[in-house]
């Protein structure tokens, strides 16, 4: 039974990356950049969903709702402001702000409200944990995994049945082709930011609930582990960063199990090297030839 | 690593510094104590910085003591009492010491409240032949550095690897558990420390270590890592660390439906963490501790009323108590010398031995780590009521 226990332990932890791995990979799809602020906005969504209940004294979802929000509009900022002046620079100088983007939002937050972690309250959903042949699933991996997925199939019907999400493909495909076409680039690429970290600040909410303790650098682990995760699923695919995400989980929990918790972190990381050298493109990646 | 090696020169600049300012200044000397009828005693201690909260705690009990003792003096002398601030930082702690034994000639010197910041004195303290005494320094190496003892150096509360051992006869003695599993934090040389010593003497009351498992600082999930030790079906859980981790821990496994007792000392006392754990997941916790408020001996109740009525109804913790006893251990020693030469009190200290504190009784090993009692705390509702006292 220990097994199936710990199978579980790593889909709840999986589906959280999953979440900031989406994230990642729009982002990466449409403007080539690897956006090394998001795990530090997926912090922001974190902080935001605490103040809001225990200042505004709301409960979950509505916390939850409020974070999404304010991360979009953040996310929407950080693009506006960052990276829209280097949309035509090198891409490894997009890469270099984005990593000095990460730095200023951590910092800043500490320089704002001090480095002392802070601890969600218990008790937010009141949830009872179901015992199944001797496997414990806490309501609460339940509660993460059901809004993971629900936030999942939502952001599938919005790239595939709407028109932002057709001209989130369009740019994707070809941006100056799509501008060719009269689609708005900008606002596309703003669009992108907006629902990336509005999934980012959802994760951060339930991580906060789930794990309790969040403080001003909780982003930085996670966001390299989204990072894995969706260069597992191969960068850039929707469906292929939820899977990086839970497979990348269950992989953790597994190396655990085995009485290797140390190497935990690390097995992360070798997974990433593994999959550049025999699969750059990823496990739903097809390769592609670069056009000269 | 390159942060420590930078620290580390810096610090030996400091010494440097420090030997050539006492040879400067030595000969300069001031009135003398003996003939003024003050002892002069220095504090050096966290007033300001990162563990402000340690250090101030540790003053009120040292003022305390000082203003009990002066109401009759010892042999007709007072003790004065001069305080710097060491800022919670290594560098300030060797300057301030060297303040206090080159330009205010103070007979000893009351050590930093953290391991780190004492260490930064003890060289001061052996090139000036002046006794430190630190009230809260529970690291082994600040009295006995690669075996040889620093022989000016003492401190009022018992060292890391005696939580370990006070553990290991509790659980064995009290909740009478034969399978231990230990939990560590494997980034921190004290919960190294108390498992090591935990271990040892588990073993040796006849009690078994079905799992020991590791983790380090800044990990957040333990699901799986407790889902093994549930696995091996301990009826105990050891778990030295600090109070972030060892908070999020105990909530997880409580999930998990492991309901066994956890313990773990002194790292975990912090309102943080029933903030992070929870009141109800804490139900069945254990930790040794220096000291509790809680204890109904008379010189501790003694103790919290007086400081009670001194500092508007605030409960002392372990650092005051500390800070306190520290005082009396000192006192104790400069009337058993006779004088205030520090190297009279030096000796007296060293001699210490069965001398009743607040913190229990105290006599001193060849190392001049103390051998007294700990008590141990249970977490009822989320607050920490006081179990028993432990001798060793």
């Amino acid at each position: 039974m220990e097994i199936v226990q710990q199978l579980v332990n790593g889909i709840s932890l999986g589906s959280i990356y999953a979440l900031i791995a989406l994230g990642y990979t729009m982002v990466y799809g449409i403007v080539k950049l690897i956006n090394f602020a998001h795990g530090d906005v997926f912090m922001v969504g974190a902080f935001i969903g605490f103040y809001s209940i225990t200042v505004l004294d709301i409960g979950f979802f509505p916390a939850l709702l409020i974070s999404m929000v304010a991360c979009a509009i953040f996310g929407v900022l950080i693009e506006r402001i960052a990276y829209k002046p280097l949309r035509n620079a090198t891409r490894i100088a997009a890469l270099i702000t984005a990593i000095g983007v990460s730095l200023f939002i951590e910092y800043g937050t500490i320089y704002i409200r001090g480095a002392q972690p802070e601890a969600y309250p218990s008790g937010l959903v009141p949830l009872k944990s179901i015992e199944l042949f001797g496997v414990k699933i806490s309501g609460q991996s339940i509660l993460i995994l059901g809004t993971s997925l629900v936030l999942m199939v939502l952001l599938q019907f919005i790239v595939h049945k709407t028109k932002i999400g057709k001209a989130m493909r369009a740019v994707s495909h070809d941006m100056d082709a799509a501008r060719l076409m009269g689609i708005n680039v900008n606002n596309t690429i703003s669009a992108t930011f907006a629902i990336g970290s509005a999934l980012a600040g959802a994760a951060g909410v339930i991580f906060g609930m789930y794990y309790t303790k969040i403080e001003p650098l909780m982003g930085i682990i996670p966001g390299l582990k989204a990072f894995v995760a969706a260069v597992l699923g191969g960068i850039g695919i929707i469906p292929g960063a939820m899977t990086g995400g839970i497979v990348l989980g269950v992989i953790e929990a597994l190396v655990s199990a085995a009485g290797y918790s140390l190497w935990r972190d690390g097995v992360a990381f070798v997974v990433l090297i593994l999959i550049l050298i025999f699969r750059p493109a990823g496990l739903f990646g097809k390769n592609v030839r670069e056009k000269v | 690593m390159r942060k420590k090696k930078v620290a580390g020169i810096f610090m030996s600049f400091m010494v440097a510094a420090g030997v050539l300012a006492g040879c400067n200044s030595s000969a300069s000397g001031d009135g003398d104590s003996e003939k003024s009828g003050t002892i002069k005693i220095g504090a050096n201690l966290e007033l300001s910085g990162g563990v402000a909260s340690y250090g101030q705690s540790a003053k009120e009990g040292i003022e305390l003591a000082i203003e009990e003792i002066n109401k009759e003096g010892i042999d007709g002398k007072k003790l004065k009492l001069v305080t710097v601030d060491n800022k919670s930082d290594a560098a300030e702690a060797t300057s301030g010491a060297l303040k206090l034994a080159t330009q205010d000639k103070v007979v000893a010197m009351i050590g930093a409240a953290t391991s780190t910041n004492t260490l930064a004195q003890v060289q001061i303290a052996q090139d000036n032949n002046i006794p430190l005494i630190t009230p809260t320094g529970t690291n082994p190496t600040i009295t006995n550095k690669d075996g040889k003892l620093s022989d000016y150096v003492f401190r009022t509360c018992f060292i890391d690897p005696f939580q370990g051992t006070v553990a290991a006869n509790f659980a064995s003695n009290d909740l009478k558990v034969k399978n231990a599993a230990i939990l560590i934090d494997s980034s921190s040389d004290y919960a190294k420390g108390l498992a090591a010593a935990f271990k040892e003497s588990f073993k040796k009351n006849g009690g078994k270590i079905v799992a020991e498992e590791a983790y380090v600082q800044k990990d957040t999930d333990f699901h799986a890592t407790l889902t093994r030790i549930k696995a091996a079906n301990p009826e105990y859980v050891f778990l030295p660390g600090y109070y972030e981790e060892v908070g999020l821990i105990i909530k997880q496994a409580r999930e998990l439906g492991l309901d066994v007792p956890f313990m773990g000392g002194d790292g975990w006392d912090s309102p943080k963490l029933v903030e992070i754990a929870g009141a109800d997941p804490l139900k069945n916790t254990y930790i040794t501790n220096h000291y509790s408020s809680g204890d109904d001996d008379k010189k501790v109740q003694d103790f919290v009323s007086a400081f009670k009525a001194k500092y508007d109804g605030k409960s002392p913790d372990a650092f005051t108590a500390l800070g306190y006893d520290t005082v009396y251990f000192l006192a104790d020693a400069i009337k058993r010398a006779g004088s205030s030469d520090p190297k009279k009190i030096q000796k007296a200290l060293e001699e210490t031995d069965g001398l009743e504190l607040v913190s229990g009784n105290m006599k001193l090993d060849k190392n001049h780590d103390p051998i007294k009692a700990a008590v141990i705390l249970e977490y009822v509702n989320g607050e920490q009521k006081f179990k028993t006292k432990v001798n060793p």
